[in-house]
């Protein structure tokens, strides 16, 4: 059960109009690719995909799941929204309520094991491991776990364990961490356990997998236990975090390494015909994504499908995603750019101080400049760091044709 | 759409040289992320055609990979769909496909079980868009028995691998040569065929009574004075690719922004088979100008004015010049190659040097590579 309903509001004007798991990654990826691929690679071929905001983006990218090879005959991935009962219709309340809420769905399997996953995270993982290391230690609930610094322990949920794995407490942000293993919320239970924690737990306002259930679990003395996992694994919650995250698939030999034959990611390809690099083009340190034409210069960045970059124009430390189109003579410096955006001549980005945002400090900084979907952006004007823009702008929203560090833009209503 | 459609992908080609050992031509790889057949069925499906035979015979398993499913095309339909037909011995047949005509003749049946009034034929090695619908309502207005797809080529051309032709200022075709040593004609004949179902049945049944297996020798040629052939012009972007230089130069085409535009940018788009393979990836020292680049390829050198397919390796200081380099070669540092065409699959040790002299080289190396 994979959970995908989450607005992901870190990530600003990225997703004002999509949900966190359909956002670009890795050039021609999405984040939701990630976990779906992990599923199948590890032979799990019936997935539940919990939807509630802006679904549209995410159902037309899962379909029927052909690019993961989930469209069985049995089983395969099923999309599930919230929907109207007969004696109440709400919203999924918390991650535990949306899979109480579709107690049929698993029922009509019937399985021993449920897995629970979140589409927001980067990793390769192997979760028939995770399932052996489950029913080794007749585990109840297994929470997979990851060793993080001891200074960071407070941002997560910690789980203290024995000698042989078992967890004997459970922390949830603490203020003086006991130990440093993170739950990455990913969980595996067996099926009758969850069935009668969430029944149990079903009048529990927001229910809450590491809120409640977990704590629940717990206090009923199930055997829980924790999967210690140390691969790569990447949070890209925060717009810093994203940014990181696509840089770290340049380096030479990547530590998250998409070029190996083992353990593919599968996406919905949205291009076919290859890419082409002008003669007056130079380009290092990137990656980028097919059908893309690149006639400028391009450095440290992460590029998607279709792209078009002017001549004369210069990208550096960006990430530029599916058919956005870059004018002539352009300078972009540590910018996000969302799909389809347009991108006049002489634009120049993330240049001046770096001023922290006005309105959302906490949201638009790492000194990027962040441009969400749909937008357009009118010729030779300047922005400056920590800026996020979106919508149809015009000149006169640029005061002396430029936007300074720290500002923001963004308007109503879609482009024409 | 009211016809069916038929791809001849079934030969081999003395023109291809060393290339034509790995494959049928059909299956060749073409601009960086197609194979030939690819241009054929794409036009098929977005002429709305539903059901499609390809006759394979030379060389298929590399063809019928790339066919394993229907779906990349949006054949794997209810109605219609794709079907590969290939030769098979049955209680009254036991030889392999004699020609074109014979290809067809011997799955007549499938011919026969059809209910759409009209054929579509065309051959595997085309490069080209094309919405069939107007060369079928062209068709139906001149009245025709069979409608040849004719391009005018540029004089000076040498057009002795193709069918050359003659048309009447209707229309009519008037005269027919199949791959003359000299003629002083320009317009050829694209291998792409309308005809009635029925009337094609016919032809093929007495052409296989008469012991004559060739589609344009015994069918085109013969009857050209006694059934209406008309030829349908074209003006847009056509090419067959199967001759070594032709097929270098309508990769190199696709340097050019509106050839790559057009098949490219415009609708309907190419289709192909997804292969799940990760952004190109260019590290520190690569130099790519005036280059297709495609999926899963990891660029170290310099690039230029080549056509790079999927999953090729460039290592460090490689210079590649006015070359392509075919699906997953591993390119070993310090090599340098020009005027070139490097068989897929390849593994070119460090510090190589290949240069076509006059001409192109076919470079084939069979060297292990280790992966790790």
């Amino acid at each position: 059960m994979l959970l995908a309903g989450g607005q992901g509001s870190r990530l600003g004007v990225l997703t004002a109009k999509v949900a966190k798991p359909a956002v670009a990654f890795g050039g021609k990826y999405r984040i939701i690719d990630f976990p779906l691929s992990n599923c199948i690679n590890s032979g799990i071929d019936t997935v539940g995909v919990l939807t509630q905001y802006q679904p549209l983006r995410l159902n037309t990218h899962i379909g029927i799941g052909m690019p993961w090879d989930l469209d069985r005959n049995n089983g395969g991935v099923t999309v599930l929204p919230p929907y109207e009962k007969s004696t109440n219709s709400e919203w999924y309340t918390g991650t535990a309520n949306a899979i109480y809420q579709n107690l049929d769905y698993i029922e009509t399997y019937n399985p021993d094991y449920v897995l629970i996953l979140s589409g927001d995270h980067i990793y390769k993982m192997d979760y028939e491991v995770m399932l052996d290391y489950h029913k080794e230690n007749n585990a109840d609930v297994t929470i997979a776990a990851m060793p993080v610094p001891l200074e960071e322990a407070s941002r997560f949920g910690i789980v203290i364990t024995n000698d042989d794995g078992q967890i004997t407490e459970f922390e949830e942000k603490p203020e003086h961490p006991r130990s440093n293993l993170a739950s990455m919320g990913i969980y595996i239970f067996s099926w009758p356990i969850l069935r009668n924690a969430l029944i149990e737990m079903s009048d529990q306002q927001s229910c809450d997998f590491g809120k409640h259930i977990i704590p629940y679990c717990h206090e009923n003395g199930n055997r829980l236990f924790a999967y210690e996992y140390n691969g790569y694994w990447k949070d890209v919650g925060t717009l810093g975090s994203y940014w990181e995250a696509n840089m770290e698939l340049i380096d030479i030999i990547p530590e998250f390494n998409l070029y190996e034959e083992f353990w593919k990611i599968y996406t919905k390809s949205d291009a076919v015909p290859p890419q082409y690099i002008s003669s007056e083009s130079k380009i290092e340190r990137s990656i980028i994504s097919g059908g893309s034409n690149i006639y400028g210069e391009v450095y440290n960045s992460v590029i998607g499908s279709g792209v078009t970059i002017g001549s004369g124009t210069v990208v550096r430390d960006s990430i530029i995603m599916k058919n956005t189109e870059i004018g002539n003579h352009c300078v972009i410096n540590k910018a996000i750019v969302a799909e389809e955006v347009e991108i006049s001549d002489g634009v120049v980005m993330g240049e001046g101080e770096d001023v922290p945002n006005k309105i959302q400090p906490k949201i638009y900084s790492f000194g990027l400049v962040t441009v969400g979907e749909d937008s357009y952006i009118p010729p030779n004007v300047r922005i400056g760091k920590n800026t996020a823009i979106a919508g149809n702008t015009t000149p006169e929203d640029y005061p002396n044709g430029a936007l300074e560090s720290g500002e923001s833009l963004i308007k109503a209503g879609d482009r024409e | 759409m009211r016809a069916i459609g038929i791809i001849l992908a079934g030969g081999s080609n003395h023109r291809m040289r060393e290339l034509s050992q790995k494959r049928a031509v059909a299956a060749m790889p073409v601009a960086g992320s197609y194979r030939s057949i690819d241009f054929a069925l794409s036009n098929m499906s977005n002429s709305h055609i539903q059901k499609v035979a390809v006759l394979t015979q030379y060389n298929a398993r590399s063809l019928n990979e790339h066919l394993n499913s229907a779906k990349w095309w949006d054949f794997g339909r209810k109605q219609g769909g794709l079907y590969i037909l290939t030769p098979t011995i049955t209680a009254d047949n036991s030889v392999w496909y004699r020609g074109t005509a014979d290809s067809i003749y011997q799955n007549l049946d499938w011919l026969k079980q059809s209910h759409e009034p009209y054929v579509v034929l065309a051959s595997g090695d085309g490069v080209y868009k094309m919405d069939y619908n107007k060369i079928l309502e062209y068709h139906i207005e001149k009245k025709a028995d069979i409608t040849v797809v004719c391009k005018e080529m540029e004089a000076g051309t040498d057009v002795s691998r193709f069918g050359v032709v003659r048309l009447a200022s209707d229309g009519r075709l008037e005269d027919f040569e199949e791959k003359p040593m000299a003629t002083d004609k320009t317009t050829i004949s694209c291998g792409i065929y309308v005809v009635r179902r029925r009337q094609l049945i016919e032809l093929i049944e007495k052409c296989a009574q008469e012991e004559r297996y060739d589609f344009v020798q015994d069918i085109l040629i013969r009857y050209k004075n006694l059934k209406r052939i008309y030829g349908y012009m074209i003006k847009d972007y056509w090419s067959s690719i199967a001759s070594v230089e032709s097929y270098y130069q309508t990769n190199m085409d696709f340097l050019k922004r509106e050839v790559r535009d057009y098949f490219t940018r415009q609708y309907p788009d190419i289709y192909s088979k997804v292969q799940d393979l990760p952004p190109a990836k260019y590290n520190l020292g690569a130099n790519v100008k005036n280059s297709l680049v495609s999926s899963g390829c990891i660029i170290n050198g310099t690039v230029e004015n080549s056509v790079i397919f999927k999953k090729v390796f460039v290592g460090n200081n490689c210079v590649i010049k006015n070359s392509i380099i075919m699906n997953d070669v591993y390119l070993g540092d310090n090599t340098y190659i020009e005027n070139c065409i490097v068989e897929s699959r390849d593994t070119i040790r460090a510090n190589s040097r290949y240069v076509g002299e006059d001409g192109i080289k076919i470079v084939l190396e069979k060297n292990e590579r280790y992966v790790i």
